[in-house]
């Protein structure tokens, strides 16, 4: 070799390797070798986004109420003794004197009762409405329905919409035009219409098949209800869904899923909707409390649930008569039917900050 | 065209596109009318400037799109004829024609880990009887490529662009294919890691023998791993010859000014150089000029060259040159 002579300049700061052997180096040991690794534990992704969500306050507080009012519409009706539907009676005799009571008030005959009997009486929490029901469990009903309402309902419209958007979305070109077509008609039906229309034909035809059914409480215009989310609601939802699978179908990841051999139906499945995720969590979070505001609306106009049974909407109606009197009984349902639909919408922010990789 | 066995044929190949302009729907023709063999275990290198069709070529070899016309045949079974009207169901030769995508950031599923990636072709074409035997096989791509085996578990956005790059090569090798349409894969890569890149490649041909189809915009890197080289320019293909010989001696105006264009390392010698500068923009492949595509900034134009395409005609030594000028 004849360039082992060559010539170091007196800046360099090479280490002169022929003045060290073998000897003078010792091979690391696998321990070692591990040390250098830099690792951190890998995680799914389902433990990641909920990593990150457990570090949003606000999300976590969303989560908190839901829970808390979610918990209280299971328990409370097990507590109360009295009923949605039940005019308070003391001794088996309806209290004529028992509407329209205040917070935590009784009326003349059940303070004469306790004083006969030495008996406490459950406390009417929100007091009692005009025709002397116990207004909290009322409340507590209406909030059951409400929120029932609108998880059913948004499940309803992410299904179709999913599945709809997706096959319309993904195929794209004839098949696409002919379904979006569908979706503009579809969008053009007055939706108010339609329920007031549908609720009618079911009332007359229903009524008797109903009867002793779960569904009989609910009454026709719930279910009218419930068939037009499923007819007309999920349009925006497939529109939605439509939009991102145009995006991310351009993806060169589909095109090599593609080039591989995978399946339309497993391309889909396993590499386009998991990317929609992010889109899809926060609509059906925000699905949610529209549902519940369509609801509240209708019941207000009159064509919610059918008395004896509450909705918070119905609630509020009832109550506008004795707005001026009777503030509360307006500000208790308009403020749950606000704290859910905010909780719902900052849980549903939080869990896109929280599963959508993308962002950060 | 000759009496050895190529492993991938392709005869007038034509890709239009629709687009609609008002109420008219114009054909945009992407690739029009071009043929080339490859042989097995050999490189073909593709280059031209963007926009003239590399992508689009190898898209539809492997049937990314439907061809518009032409004719595929692979290891000597037709993949489609139009005249024949043949027009084969792609799945199982999917396992021997294989891709790899030019962008490595959007080419990998943010939602899967590696080991998913490179297990998908694997799925799809069952090639594994147990958990096990999976796991194993996707470790020594993993090995193969120069990934850490002990990252299976990690998500592609945890990887550098050269570490995806490889992701995206085990992911084509996962099947054991015969040919691999490479997308400029090293385009996105800082120079650095491009190096690695393609000696990769030229390792895993050496190893197992595919051949490749290897689509690039840099003429320096297409030489360095090319067999032979085919120019394209506005979907036709310009000159096709072995990489050498193109470098060396090229003959079409369009391959001159291109050679003209790779920068030169030593500053002495390229002052001296002359850069061949075309005049004009490449013409929409909407509009395209009559006759031969490249006249319209071609200084050697004469009025034939306005009338008719010139056909690819062989120069000697394997050498073809479509220009009407000798």
């Amino acid at each position: 070799m004849e360039n082992t002579e060559m010539k170091k300049s007196l800046l360099s700061a090479q280490v002169d390797l022929s003045k060290f052997s073998s000897a003078n180096f010792e091979k690391a040991t696998d321990e070692e070798k591990r040390q250098q690794d830099v690792m951190g534990e890998s995680t799914t992704f389902f433990k990641d986004g909920m990593r990150r969500l457990r570090k949003n306050p606000l999300a976590m507080g969303s989560i908190v109420v839901l829970a808390l009012i979610i918990l209280i519409i299971i328990i409370a009706p097990h507590i109360v003794p009295y009923s949605y539907d039940q005019i308070i009676s003391v001794n088996g005799v309806r209290d004529k004197g028992s509407a329209n009571l205040g917070f935590f008030m009784y009326s003349d005959r059940e303070l004469q009762y306790m004083r006969e009997t030495g008996e406490d009486l459950f406390p009417h929490i929100f007091g009692t409405d005009s025709l002397g029901r116990d207004y909290f469990i009322r409340v507590i009903y209406g909030t059951r329905v409400s929120l029932s309402v609108g998880i059913i309902a948004a499940i309803m419209v992410v299904l179709i919409g999913i599945i709809y958007g997706s096959i319309a979305g993904y195929f794209g070109g004839k098949v696409d035009l002919i379904m979006m077509r569908i979706v503009d008609i579809i969008y053009s039906l007055p939706d108010m219409l339609i329920i007031i229309l549908i609720s009618v034909v079911l009332k007359e035809n229903l009524a008797g098949k109903l009867a002793g059914t779960v569904f009989s409480k609910l009454g026709a215009n719930m279910i009218s209800m419930f068939i037009v989310f499923g007819l007309l609601y999920w349009v925006s939802m497939a529109r939605l869904i439509r939009g991102q699978i145009l995006t991310i179908k351009n993806n060169e990841y589909v095109l090599a899923a593609r080039c591989i051999g995978t399946s339309n139906g497993k391309i889909l499945r396993k590499h386009i909707l998991p990317n929609c995720l992010s889109v899809i969590i926060i609509t059906t979070a925000l699905q949610i409390p529209s549902a519940i505001f369509t609801e509240s609306y209708l019941a207000f106009l009159g064509l919610g649930v059918s008395e004896p049974l509450s909705s918070l909407g119905s609630l509020a109606n009832d109550a506008r008569a004795g707005m001026q009197s009777y503030p509360a009984r307006l500000v208790i349902p308009a403020l749950i039917i606000c704290l859910i639909v905010l909780a719902l919408n900052l849980l549903g922010d939080g869990l896109r900050d929280a599963f959508d990789t993308k962002l950060d | 065209m000759s009496e050895e066995k190529y492993l991938l044929e392709v005869e007038h190949l034509k890709q239009y596109f629709p687009i609609k302009e008002g109420f008219r729907t114009v054909p945009l023709k992407a690739v029009d009318d071009i043929s080339f063999a490859i042989k097995p275990g050999e490189t073909l290198g593709l280059v031209g400037e963007s926009g003239c069709g590399k992508t689009t070529v190898g898209r539809t070899l492997l049937r990314l799109y439907q061809p518009t016309a032409g004719r595929i045949v692979f290891d000597g079974d037709v993949l489609f004829d139009s005249e024949k009207k043949i027009d084969v169901n792609m799945h199982p030769y999917r396992k021997q024609m294989q891709m790899v995508f030019q962008d490595p950031y959007s080419s990998l599923d943010p939602r899967m880990t590696v080991e998913d990636i490179i297990g998908e072709p694997l799925d799809v074409h069952k090639l594994y009887s147990s958990k096990g035997e999976r796991r194993d096989k996707i470790l020594s791509l993993m090995e193969t490529v120069g990934l850490n085996a002990e990252h299976a578990m990690r998500y592609a956005h945890e990887f550098s662009g050269g570490q995806r790059q490889r992701i995206g090569i085990a992911r084509a090798l996962a099947v054991n294919p015969k040919f691999i349409v490479c997308d400029e894969p090293v385009s996105a890569l800082d120079v650095s890691i491009q190096a690695q890149v393609v000696n990769m490649f030229e390792e895993l041909q050496e190893k197992l023998g595919v051949a490749y189809l290897f689509i690039a915009h840099d003429l320096l890197v297409v030489h360095h791993i090319s067999d032979r080289i085919a120019v394209m320019y506005l979907g036709h293909i310009m000159e096709i010859a072995d990489a050498d010989d193109l470098n060396n001696n090229p003959v079409h105006p369009y391959t001159l000014s291109l050679l003209s264009a790779v920068p030169i390392p030593d500053p002495n010698i390229a002052r001296k150089s002359q850069r061949i500068i075309l005049e004009g923009d490449v013409p929409s492949p909407l509009k395209m000029p009559s006759g031969c595509p490249f006249r319209t900034r071609c200084r050697y134009a004469t009025e034939q060259c306005a009338k008719e395409m010139p056909p690819l005609t062989d120069r000697g030594n394997r050498h073809f040159v479509a220009c009407w000028n000798k």
